[in-house]
């Protein structure tokens, strides 16, 4: 493959996808880095892997309430009350 | 699925997944600012369940943030009760120029750093290396040894409850600063203005955290399901 010297290489590229994704890339090198992607399997699949990675982390969920912190933290509130707000 | 799992799916596809998914989280959280503000209100009123429903909302986020800061789960927990007794006593205070979540973090930020830190927190935020080993990139910085493939031939093992527990692993692994803004922007959902906000750090330097949080976390899970 041939690249002139301007051209973004792959281990370039692995360093602006958050700065893409972020839509914090300037014109010039957002359209570079899209250029490159659109000729590179491997560097599609990188990114296409580090959306998966941020999609992955948004799954991690928040637990409800055991009934021994509802209890808790009715106490916490009760004695606030308590003190006189 | 064996059969289905040779066939590549197509960018487009994924890109219309992170479409929708980006559209799905937008309505989301602003499903969940009018929840919290309907529930500030009631608080103000002296709804002691309105209280303990935003317990509930933001206890395990408080939680996982909080720990990042301290030395163990035991100061976290009095990390996170003593930020919920500074809401009591300021909610009335509390003007609605920030979420109420972006102000709760704050509060519980600012109790967490004086109250202890973790080693790994001193880790200087340039200091994290590269995204990707750089042994894997020839001399020309093309790759030497690509990415290998885990989307297409593990849908199932993704989805799967174990995962999640590999991802909160590897999340615990990450050094501590950028381990609160990958919790903070791909777990909680804030935005990178929020998360700024709550960590008080610059857009530059959150942007190097997370960057470095999530390269690492696409490794580790490289390594885990890589070559399946």
């Amino acid at each position: 493959m041939f690249r002139r010297r301007e051209e973004l290489v792959c281990q370039q590229i692995v360093e602006l996808v958050t700065n893409y994704l972020e839509g914090a890339l300037p014109g010039p090198e957002r359209r570079g880095f899209e250029a490159h992607i659109s000729g590179c399997e491997h560097c599609t699949e990188y990114l296409e892997q580090m959306r998966m990675t941020i999609l992955l982390s948004g799954r991690l969920r928040t637990s409800d309430l055991t009934p021994a912190m509802r209890q808790e933290f009715s106490a916490l509130y009760s004695s606030w009350r308590a003190e006189g707000r | 699925m064996t059969l289905l799992s040779h066939i590549p799916v197509p960018s487009i596809h994924l890109n219309l997944i992170a479409t929708l998914a980006a559209v799905t989280w937008q309505l989301a959280r602003n499903r969940a600012e009018d929840e919290d503000a309907a529930l500030v209100k009631r608080l103000r009123e002296g709804d002691e369940e309105a209280f303990l429903a935003l317990v509930g909302r933001y206890q395990a986020s408080m939680l996982r943030l909080a720990r990042s800061f301290v030395p163990s789960a035991a100061v976290a927990e009095e990390v996170v009760q003593d930020t919920w007794i500074g809401v009591l006593r300021g909610i009335d205070g509390f003007a609605g120029r920030s979420s109420f979540k972006t102000w709760l973090l704050r509060i519980l930020v600012n109790r967490a750093k004086t109250t202890g830190v973790r080693e790994d927190r001193s880790i200087a935020i340039g200091d994290a290396g590269p995204a990707v080993d750089s042994a894997r990139f020839d001399a020309s910085g093309a790759w030497m040894a690509p990415p290998q493939h885990w989307i297409e031939d593990s849908h199932d093992r993704l989805l799967a409850e174990s995962m999640a527990d590999e991802i909160r692993d590897a999340l615990e692994e990450l050094p501590g600063r950028q381990r609160e803004v990958v919790l903070l922007r791909d777990v909680d959902g804030l935005t990178s203005e929020e998360v700024c906000d709550v960590l008080d750090i610059s857009e530059g330097n959150q942007r190097v955290l997370l960057h470095r949080g999530r390269s690492r976390l696409r490794q580790v899970l490289e390594s885990e399901l890589g070559g399946a």
